[in-house]
């Protein structure tokens, strides 16, 4: 790695100032005002829109795996998905998730 | 406001905030861990941690930095990942954009993945919370998050080592986020939006500057609208 600290140091705060912006940007510039309807309908979907896309690649390919497709990995996050829709719980979705990744990565070695 | 109720709030931010420090903190560590062994200094791993405050973007930046990218496809980059939080801002200005601007702007700074989704799900669940109380449920799901990112951080970096990758934790995040995702999926609009989320992210994964991501949740989003509007009630 060639970065001086000057230069690490601009990445750093810039990043912090960016990203406060966007995390700002529509509870600071919006403030009491009622956002318009077509506006809300399409934040609804905010979560469900983007972790699954934040996701997705990493699933199917791992960088861990050199970008192989893993069966572990890929039952890992069936599962998960399948207990969190069933058990309507995060926790029970992480726990689920876990064991089939261990156990599968165990037997499969 | 009686105080009794924006008290009972926090307790109830905090209560369904604690899980999630079972993501944050292997999350933290092993942020800790990787920029420490890319060659940054310990204050430099906590800048990061501190002032950025965002996981995704901060390994993406420590990724490309230890290529040695351009300083402005490392900005790019890291700024494209965090994107979704300005949606994150706009979806809960509904909720708190009638409280004082400098709540506002603490929140603001304490906007992430599991912040936002605890609150999300919360606001939405009991639409006859006050703003006060939302605040007030905001700062305790906070205050457990903020310490264990920071000082799990700290821990990694003195650490220094590598967990040794049979843990697997490359895949803490995945898990994680779709554990999250799945119990939203409770309407046709919620898993078309899902669906094509995944489906765009694939097929644009080889964009760079995280362009895919970019174009798979506005797509998402649109999909997912369209169809609670079709359908006329959600």
């Amino acid at each position: 790695m060639s970065w001086s600290t000057a230069g690490i140091w601009a990445i750093i705060v810039t990043l912090g100032i960016g990203t406060f912006l966007m995390r700002f940007s529509f509870l600071g510039a919006m403030g009491g005002r009622r956002l318009p309807d077509w506006l809300q309908r399409h934040l609804r979907y905010t979560p469900v829109a983007v972790l699954p896309a934040l996701v997705a690649p990493a699933v199917v390919w791992p960088p861990a795996t050199g970008g192989d497709p893993d069966p572990a990995r890929l039952a890992a996050a069936i599962v998960t998905v399948a207990v969190g829709w069933w058990r309507k719980s995060v926790l029970a979705a992480i726990g689920a998730g876990a064991v089939t990744l261990y156990t599968l990565l165990f037997l499969l070695g | 406001m009686p105080a009794s109720t924006r008290k009972s709030a926090y307790l109830t931010g905090l209560r369904q905030g604690a899980p999630f420090l079972l993501i944050l903190v292997p999350f933290a560590l092993l942020f800790g861990v990787v920029a420490t062994e890319a060659g940054f200094s310990l204050l430099e791993v906590m800048g990061f941690s501190m002032v950025v405050l965002a996981g995704a973007a901060q390994f993406s930046a420590v990724q490309l930095m230890a290529e040695n990218a351009h300083t402005l496809v490392v900005i790019a980059t890291a700024l494209a990942v965090n994107m979704r939080m300005a949606m994150y801002s706009a979806s809960l200005t509904p909720y708190l954009g009638a409280a004082p601007l400098w709540q506002r702007a603490l929140v603001a700074y304490g906007l992430f993945d599991q912040t936002y989704a605890v609150a999300h799900a919360r606001f939405e669940a009991r639409p006859e919370m006050t703003v006060p109380e939302r605040i007030a449920f905001f700062a305790g799901a906070v205050t457990p998050m903020l310490p264990a990112w920071y000082g799990m951080t700290l821990v990694g970096a003195v650490a220094g080592r590598s967990i040794p990758p049979e843990f697997a934790l490359d895949f803490a995040l995945p898990i994680t986020f779709l554990a999250m995702v799945a119990p939203a999926l409770r309407t046709p609009a919620h898993v078309a939006a899902a669906g094509t989320s995944v489906a765009l992210a694939l097929v644009f994964a080889g964009l760079p500057f995280n362009l895919g991501l970019m174009i798979a949740a506005v797509a998402a989003m649109v999909v997912g609208a369209e169809i609670e509007r079709r359908m006329g009630a959600r």
